[in-house]
């Protein structure tokens, strides 16, 4: 950590009033051709997706193997409990059949697809992340209320602090503001202060 | 449909919230409740709800400590309150299910006032349901033989009987609310957070919020697992209540051996977890002032839906002595036309009837429909009769077997109705703690059903901005609010 002391920005971030501003701006960062970048809203808006220029959520090729895993571990113990390891022999009835089968290899199914879906979306969300340079922002707080933001990430191969300032500008943001990373900024300066 | 780039007002739909009501006034009605002092009453209502769990711990600790002989279970009645309230605990729990996830796939936008409220509910009722079946076994510290674990006996469960089914139907609905309800919640904790003026407040709702950032890249994956957990949670609520009825319907008793069981106990469970949701919903909606969004077209179509729900349980009360008649069994009969209606239970049986199929029959009328004291009172009539539906199936099939030398009165104990109560009590604990530190009502989602949150919505010119919206735009399938008409 030699001479990095100038901070390198990690984001910019721009601020809008309403969903339909943080719309047009979206259409015209994609227009631009940037990758990492972002919305930020307090709820999902509708049609955000195809403003941003992306594909589906990948959840769902989560999901169904595990909702199959459900299905297959619930008849493979029910037929080796009941039928293989231990027949229980009661009014008569086979050791194992299917049809009593089905209700728990439906809540097994049921089950296993909802951990999926919760774990398989944390997971593509790459969350729980406590840390993030946006949160250095102290506006970007009223993003959980009632403001709406575009960030742009400065790992982005077309980020230019002045290029990407001007298209922000140019999509009627309110407010704009470079967000730069605390931990980053803060430990060369300590050494600074040793040496 | 009229163009669905129109925004709401456009296309003549009202508005889901009140007047007045914007993105920020929502943030603020809903999470002031956990940030101010908690009022006079909420003390009154936990301290009350807290001692009742007390006397809960003391009933089943004496009951552990003597056995089940301190319940009035006896000899023909095997099954009374205990399964009773097993039965309406669940039942209650349903409607939470129900307003979010079948709403939800039917686009009903007016859910989203109440689907927290409801969520939250469902998960305290299926605590409450559990303390039963746990403690009914009698020796408690047996009730893992229930589960597939190897035990000392080298056995397994029997998989073909319904009340194994039960314990994973059960387990797993517990399991999948309380997912569903924190996949919801973390948006609105994040906002808990951004809100926090003290650093305790911060750190613990910023730890639970996993840094949830509002970005629409996790959006995206965010209304796709919800979408999933809704979808699954759809057949999962009616197979938990079909399965619960296959405990009887399975059997050979007169008046459980029928059919018609799993969708009658279905309605009847939707019937009595709206009623609870009424009743809850109009105390907290008066004490903590959310009549702007909780409106009064929600509570009106919420009797909408109990004025069905209880239809349809009365038709199954119908249909129960259709059958009875038209089989031609003498046991049939005698259960429904001479024990049922008029033998030793048949106050239990009016009382039922009365309160499930007359009392909802008001809603038809719209005065009642929108006055609050009347559905106040019907909601709770609804509760009382759900709870007498189970027992009068329970116990008025039980208590005149196939020998008339064993024929039997059951009457509980103490013991028995302070266990009752006191899972009342542990149901309001863990709700008033719910309304206290939670935000009761879907911030999120709220938001996103006002006008302004459509980015179509432009205040200042009406008309001529959708031209250059792009044709294709990905509206489909968003009818906004047509539905709350």
């Amino acid at each position: 950590m030699s001479d990095e002391n100038e901070k390198k920005p990690a984001l910019l971030l721009a601020e809008f009033d309403t969903a339909r501003d943080v719309m047009h701006a979206a259409e015209k960062v994609r227009d631009a051709g940037y990758k990492n970048w972002d919305t930020h809203t307090p709820f999902p808006i509708h049609g955000m997706d195809r403003a941003m220029g992306l594909d589906q959520s990948k959840l769902g090729a989560i999901v169904f193997p595990a909702a199959m895993t459900g299905t297959t571990l619930g008849f493979l113990m029910m037929w080796w409990m009941n039928g293989v390891d231990y027949p229980l022999i009661i009014g008569g009835k086979p050791g194992f059949s299917l049809p009593s089968q089905i209700p728990i290899m439906f809540e097994l199914t049921v089950l296993l697809s909802a951990f999926a879906s919760v774990f398989g979306m944390l997971h593509l969300n790459k969350l729980p992340r406590h840390h993030h340079p946006i949160f250095n922002s102290e506006r970007f707080s009223a993003v959980t209320d009632h403001k709406f933001f575009v960030s742009i990430e400065s790992e982005d191969p077309k980020f230019d602090l002045e290029k990407t300032k001007k298209l922000l500008e140019q999509c009627h943001a309110t407010h704009i503001e470079v967000v730069f990373d605390d931990n980053e900024g803060e430990v060369p300066s300590e050494e600074e202060a040793h040496g | 449909m009229s163009s669905p780039n129109l925004p709401i007002k456009e296309i003549g739909e009202v508005s889901l919230v009140g007047e007045g009501t914007t993105i920020k006034s929502i943030t603020e009605t809903v999470c002031r409740v956990t940030e101010n002092k908690a009022p006079r009453g909420w003390w009154i209502g936990f301290l009350i709800a807290f001692n009742f769990t007390g006397i809960m711990g003391l009933a089943i600790g004496y009951l552990f400590w003597t056995g089940i002989g301190v319940w009035g279970n006896n000899a023909p009645v095997y099954w009374a309150w205990d399964i009773t309230n097993f039965v309406w605990w669940i039942g209650i729990g349903h409607a939470g299910t129900l307003i979010s996830a079948v709403l939800f796939l039917f686009r009903q936008k007016w859910r989203t006032s109440i689907n927290r409220f409801a969520e939250a509910m469902t998960i305290f009722a299926v605590l409450c349901a559990l303390v039963f079946p746990g403690i009914h076994v009698g020796r408690a510290w047996y009730a893992y033989y229930m589960l597939p674990i190897p035990n000392e006996m080298q056995m397994w469960p029997n998989f073909k009987s319904p009340l194994i089914w039960d314990v994973f139907a059960v387990s797993t609905y517990a399991t999948v609310s309380a997912l569903f309800w924190y996949v919801g919640l973390i948006p609105d904790l994040a906002t808990l957070r951004d809100r926090a003026k003290n650093d305790l407040r911060r750190r613990i709702y910023g730890a639970l919020a996993l840094g949830w950032r509002g970005a629409n890249r996790h959006w995206q994956n965010y209304e796709r697992a919800y979408l999933i957990l809704a979808a699954i949670s759809t057949p999962l609520v009616f197979s938990v209540h079909s399965v619960v009825s296959f405990d009887f319907a399975t059997s050979l008793m007169p008046g459980w051996h029928t059919t018609i069981f799993p969708p009658y106990f279905v309605a009847g469970a939707v019937f009595s977890g709206f009623a609870m949701v009424m009743t809850l919903m109009l105390i907290t909606r008066a004490v903590y002032g959310l009549r702007s969004i909780v409106t009064m077209k929600h509570l009106e179509l919420m009797n909408k839906i109990m004025l069905t729900t209880g239809s349809l349980v009365g038709y199954a009360y119908a249909m129960e002595f259709f059958v009875a008649w038209y089989s031609g069994n003498e046991y049939e009969r005698y259960v429904f036309f001479v024990n049922r209606a008029t033998g030793p239970y048949a106050w239990a049986y009016w009382t039922m009837v009365s309160c499930n199929v007359l009392s909802p029959q008001v809603f038809w009328f719209k005065r009642f429909r929108t006055s609050i004291p009347v559905m106040f009172v019907v909601s709770i009539l609804i509760n009382i009769g759900m709870w007498f539906e189970r027992f009068v199936i329970i116990v008025t099939s039980l208590h005149r077997d196939f020998l008339p030398s064993s024929w039997g009165y059951f009457r509980p104990t103490l013991v028995d109705i302070f266990t009752y109560l006191g899972t009342l009590g542990l149901f309001f604990t863990l709700f008033l703690l719910f309304i206290r530190w939670v935000p009761m009502i879907a911030i999120a989602e709220v938001k996103a059903t006002l006008p302004e949150a459509d980015p179509h919505h432009d205040p200042n010119e009406a008309h001529d901005d959708h031209a250059h919206e792009e044709e294709g735009d990905d509206h489909e399938g968003e009818p906004v609010a047509a539905e709350a008409e």
